[in-house]
């Protein structure tokens, strides 16, 4: 269980800094304080336990038949992550407490702060590698809001827009590749996974797999040539880049390569691939480093470029590299979290990030500069301080490594890595907090003692580490551990400061010194850079890229919707009528032989009156009113063929659409002119559409006509025989079909008319019509006396019908969707006599949560079931007479959702007519018959 | 016996008012006659149904013609308000 509260903690907790941040600042910052340190706890009881080898596995099934079970790994990588996560996380809140001006909104900082740790601890505790992936899609999404905090910045916007477009493609294709090595596992557990390395080396598919979880670590991790989302990330607040990019987000990449190392690595493809990519970005972005005038960017190419670094440790494939990989991303997250915060209190107190402006800061404020400075010098690598250990243990690693064939190539490329990095360390401090003093927007101080603590506690474990490294040997043991997969490297015993005179104290001095070389002649290297720098920018190939991409999209978006309606229209019945055609083409054409049934003279006028009203819409189409009331005729027609043909439950429900569908277009025509836009003379495409047309018709009517002359048994009495009764407990076939044996399809049927209603709400709810077309007011009295009492006696007649049909639909014609219809009729009947003001008044109901009840008791009376341990929507369940009481309460939602929903939209377009004032009513004629 | 008769020839009395109402309704001229027709072309559809209801003897029909008494004097309501007033709620 603690594993899942570890992950959970944050995600539940995340709700507790937005609530309190309405209260105070303080209060959300020990909002977001309370589910990290319970979460910390909770790790820490864990650890003495990983620390001495044990494995933490616990799982609760979740998608089985997917093979995606919530499942949790505590293992000393991932217990090492974790406190990375938690431990620099509680640092980052506490930073960013004094860090966000009044005017930045802190509940949604935190809130999405405490997502993204969630996030993070998942994909470092997931034992279900489709679990990782979906927390991995969690960091890209929550680093996206961190990055865009301060949304009215559009380089923010950009920035978080280019990191989630390159994270979140890379997350795919991780998403890819682990599917690919689940398969060749045959689970997608990691337990399985880490113990059948041989097996996933041996698989024809594994260089594919192989190259797509690398993408998804290179893309996260910031590799060359997916570097550049990181720098034009920097746009977000220094705690996020600070928690980002030290700690967490970039480390996922560095993570995945250490988690998947016992099952990937070690072949020729995994060393070329992920040492070449380590050793151009470490090299690469340390240089581009030392050429930013920027404090930020600095420290985001030097980020860059130690992820590199840590990258080709694990490119090495070697039980030792592996190990010294693992420390110095202990080591890294430790002076990087310390320097962005330093930074950021630089930036904080003098209003300027450029090294151009800035310098003899020492003065203002000394503490802020011995921290500085003493993170520098771990990222520089100088003895006496952590990154001097791991690096010394890189150099020793790489030491006659061959790549490329050659003994050489590694060990120069490293030595220079840390030579510029030693570089641009000594200038970050220099041209900062040395010199002569520069003209900064704002008087520089110290900043207070919460905001420099967590830099202190930061750089503590620097120094602590880097004089004593073995303190640090549990921890790192452990996660090198399960890195390695099970053995401890050869030779290694402990991790200490000094291990004799060797080639890699040569490549230490050598890189020292070296880079203090050329710090010196920096300013010579700045006049060069200027001049020859290439004008290429990973940032300006996304953007083109991007932009061609929108650009091919809107045209091919543009090219299918014109937004011309009519022809939607045309592309969707001919789509319909070409895969109508092919059934009629592949088999036959030729009616059945089931004898005609006979033909009544009372049918041959009925239907003779239907084409003739089909004909007649048609041809008043222009004329709206009039097509209206052709209409209506049509669904008489339908109604009563409906009685004819034995199907009661459609009659009836045809009878009530067909009235509120007429209410609804009359409604609408308010709003709409009265008159049809005339559509010119003759042209080709009347002719097109007019064929079209046809054929469908023609077509379905063709169609309905052999399915009625050939014989079959009907549906009704399969349902009859088989369903209805013993499993439905009711005797009226639609309705148990529509209430039990699809009671699914019917719920989701309420929930979109719920939520059309909603929509059409939202969508008419702001809406002010400004011309009213050709309103005609025959008469001055607003309720005619005859109509209100003529109707308000109508309300209960038409109520107890509907809870007559409701009631007895189970049983006989009837049920929750006609009664819904039914009751609306009764009730919108009183607002249009008697006004809108009237019925609300007396009448004061939202129908908005009516209908939204109404959904819900629906679905809840379908999960029922589940609580007895039967599959949903199983409605005979024991309660009284079978079925009875479920379906009932089924209905009642489809019922109450209907009225609802159905009431709502009414509403809402009655609504249109009210701001009608002489100005809207401008081209209205206000007329009076009965005037004497 | 007789009632086979009187319900043939009320069937074609009916008919004959629904050809009718049909006349009306597509002829016009105004809207407020096609209103009228599409009302009385409600009623003359109950009494088809009742009609059909004695002749197969059931009484399933009632309610389709009940329902169509009620949903037709809403909608002619409603048809009256918007030729009247322009809108249906106010």
């Amino acid at each position: 269980m603690t594993p899942l509260l570890i992950v959970l903690l944050p995600f539940v907790g995340l709700i507790l800094p937005i609530i309190l941040a309405r209260h105070s600042h303080t209060a959300a910052t020990v909002g977001a304080l309370i589910p990290t340190t319970l979460s910390f706890g909770l790790l820490l009881s864990l650890a003495g336990d990983v620390f001495a080898g044990e494995v933490f596995v616990a799982s609760w099934p979740w998608i089985e038949t997917l093979g995606m079970n919530l499942s949790f790994r505590v293992d000393g990588l991932g217990m090492l992550f974790a406190i990375l996560i938690l431990g620099i996380g509680t640092l980052v809140v506490l930073y960013a407490h004094f860090y966000l001006s009044d005017s930045d909104p802190r509940g949604r900082f935190f809130g999405a702060l405490l997502a993204f740790m969630g996030a993070m601890l998942g994909v470092v505790l997931a034992e279900n590698v489709l679990l990782l992936a979906f927390f991995w899609e969690i960091t890209s999404l929550s680093s996206f809001l961190l990055i865009a905090y301060w949304t009215h910045v559009p380089l923010a916007r950009q920035g978080a827009r280019m990191a989630l477009a390159i994270t979140g493609m890379g997350g795919l294709l991780l998403f890819a590749g682990l599917l690919l090595v689940g398969h060749i596992v045959g689970s997608y557990e990691l337990s399985a996974i880490l113990a059948n390395g041989a097996l996933i080396q041996g698989h024809d598919l594994y260089v594919p797999a192989l190259i797509l979880v690398l993408m998804g670590a290179f893309t996260k991790s910031a590799q060359f040539p997916f570097h550049f989302w990181l720098p034009n990330a920097m746009t977000a607040p220094t705690p996020v880049s600070a928690y980002l990019h030290s700690a967490t987000m970039v480390k996922a990449g560095v993570f995945l390569l250490a988690r998947m190392h016992p099952a990937l690595s070690g072949t020729p493809e995994w060393f070329f691939i992920v040492t070449g990519a380590g050793l151009v970005t470490l090299t690469f972005a340390a240089y581009v480093a030392l050429f930013k005038h920027d404090l930020k960017g600095l420290l985001a190419y030097s980020t860059i470029s130690h992820l590199g670094l840590i990258t080709v440790l694990f490119g090495f494939g070697t039980p030792m590299a592996a190990l010294v990989g693992v420390f110095h991303i202990l080591n890294h997250a430790a002076f990087k979290a310390s320097l962005f915060m330093s930074v950021g209190i630089v930036d904080h107190e003098t209003g300027t990030r450029d090294m151009r402006i800035l310098g003899g800061l020492r003065h203002a404020m000394p503490i802020t500069a011995t921290l500085a400075t003493l993170g520098a010098a771990a990222m520089a690598g100088i003895p006496g301080f952590n990154g001097f250990i791991s690096k010394e243990m890189l150099f020793y690693e790489s030491w006659k490594l061959p790549f490329i064939e050659n003994e050489w190539v590694v060990p120069v490329i490293v030595t220079v890595g840390g030579l510029l990095s030693m570089a641009y360390s000594v200038r970050l401090v220099i041209d900062t907090f040395f010199g002569e003093e520069g003209d900064t927007p704002a008087k520089p101080h110290d900043p207070p003692f919460g905001m420099w603590l967590p830099v202190a506690l930061l750089v503590a474990v620097c120094v602590v580490v880097g004089v004593y490294p073995s303190i640090a040997e549990p921890i790192v043991n452990a996660a090198a551990l399960a890195t390695i997969g099970g053995v401890m490297p050869e030779g290694y015993e402990h991790l200490s400061l000094w291990h004799g005179f060797n080639a890699a104290v040569v490549m230490s001095l050598i890189a020292i010194f070296g880079g203090a070389a050329f710090f010196m002649l920096r300013h010579k290297l700045f006049a060069l850079a200027e001049r020859y720098w290439p004008n290429l920018h990973g940032k300006l190939v996304f953007e083109g890229l991007v932009e061609r991409v929108v650009d091919a999209t809107r045209a091919t978006t543009a090219s299918l919707e014109n937004g011309s309606l009519q022809r939607y229209v045309m592309l969707l019945i001919a789509f319909v009528v070409a895969a109508g055609a092919l059934p009629f083409f592949l088999f036959d054409f030729a009616p059945g032989n089931l004898p005609a049934t006979e033909l009544e003279p009372v049918t041959i006028v009925i239907f003779g009156i239907f084409v003739a009203a089909c004909l007649g819409v048609v041809a008043n189409h222009k004329r709206r009113l009039t097509a209206i009331v052709t209409l209506s005729v049509v669904g008489l027609v339908v109604s009563l063929s409906f009685v004819k043909f034995s199907a009661p439950d459609l009659a009836l429900t045809q009878l009530s659409v067909e009235v509120v569908t007429i209410l609804l277009l009359l409604l609408a025509l308010y709003v709409l002119p009265k008159e049809t836009p005339s559509e010119g003379g003759f042209s080709l495409r009347k002719v097109r559409d007019g064929i079209l047309a046809s054929v469908a018709g023609l077509g379905t009517g063709w169609m309905s006509y052999m399915v009625m002359t050939r014989p079959q048994d009907s549906i009704s009495m399969t349902h009859l025989e088989k369903a209805y009764y013993p499993v439905g407990g009711g005797t009226n076939v639609v309705n148990v079909t529509l209430v039990d044996i699809r009671g699914f399809d019917t719920m989701g049927e309420v929930a979109v008319l719920a939520m059309a209603g909603l929509g059409i709400f939202a969508l008419l709810a702001r809406l002010n019509p400004e011309h009213i077309h050709g309103v005609t007011r025959r008469v001055l009295d607003r309720y005619p006396v005859m109509l209100t009492s003529a109707t308000r006696p109508l309300l209960s007649l038409i109520l107890v019908m509907a809870v007559y049909i409701f009631m007895r639909g189970h049983y006989l014609p009837g049920g929750g969707f006609i009664a819904g219809l039914v009751a609306t009729v009764a009730l919108i009947i009183q607002y249009m006599a008697s006004g809108q003001q009237w019925s609300s008044e007396r009448m004061p109901v939202n129908f908005r949560i009516m209908a939204i009840i109404g959904v819900t008791i629906a679905v809840l009376s379908g999960a029922t079931s589940l609580a007895l341990g039967k599959p949903m929507m199983t409605m005979l369940v024991p309660l009284g007479e079978p079925g009875t009481v479920m379906t009932l309460y089924f209905d009642l939602g489809v019922f109450l959702g209907v009225v609802g929903a159905m009431m709502t939209i009414l509403t809402s377009l009655g609504v249109l007519s009210r701001p009608a004032s002489a100005e809207t009513l401008a081209h209205s004629k206000e007329t009076n018959p009965w005037k004497p | 016996m007789i009632l086979t008769y009187a319900i043939a020839t009320a069937f074609g009395i009916v008919s004959a008012a629904i050809l009718l109402n049909a006349y009306r309704l597509f002829q016009g001229p105004d809207v407020l006659d096609r209103v009228v027709a599409l009302d009385t072309m409600n009623i003359n559809a109950i009494a088809l149904l009742l009609l059909a209801g004695i002749w197969w003897s059931t009484d399933l029909f009632f309610e389709a013609a009940l329902l169509i008494a009620m949903m037709g004097f809403v909608g002619t309501v409603g048809l009256a308000r918007f030729l009247l007033r322009g809108d249906l709620i106010e």
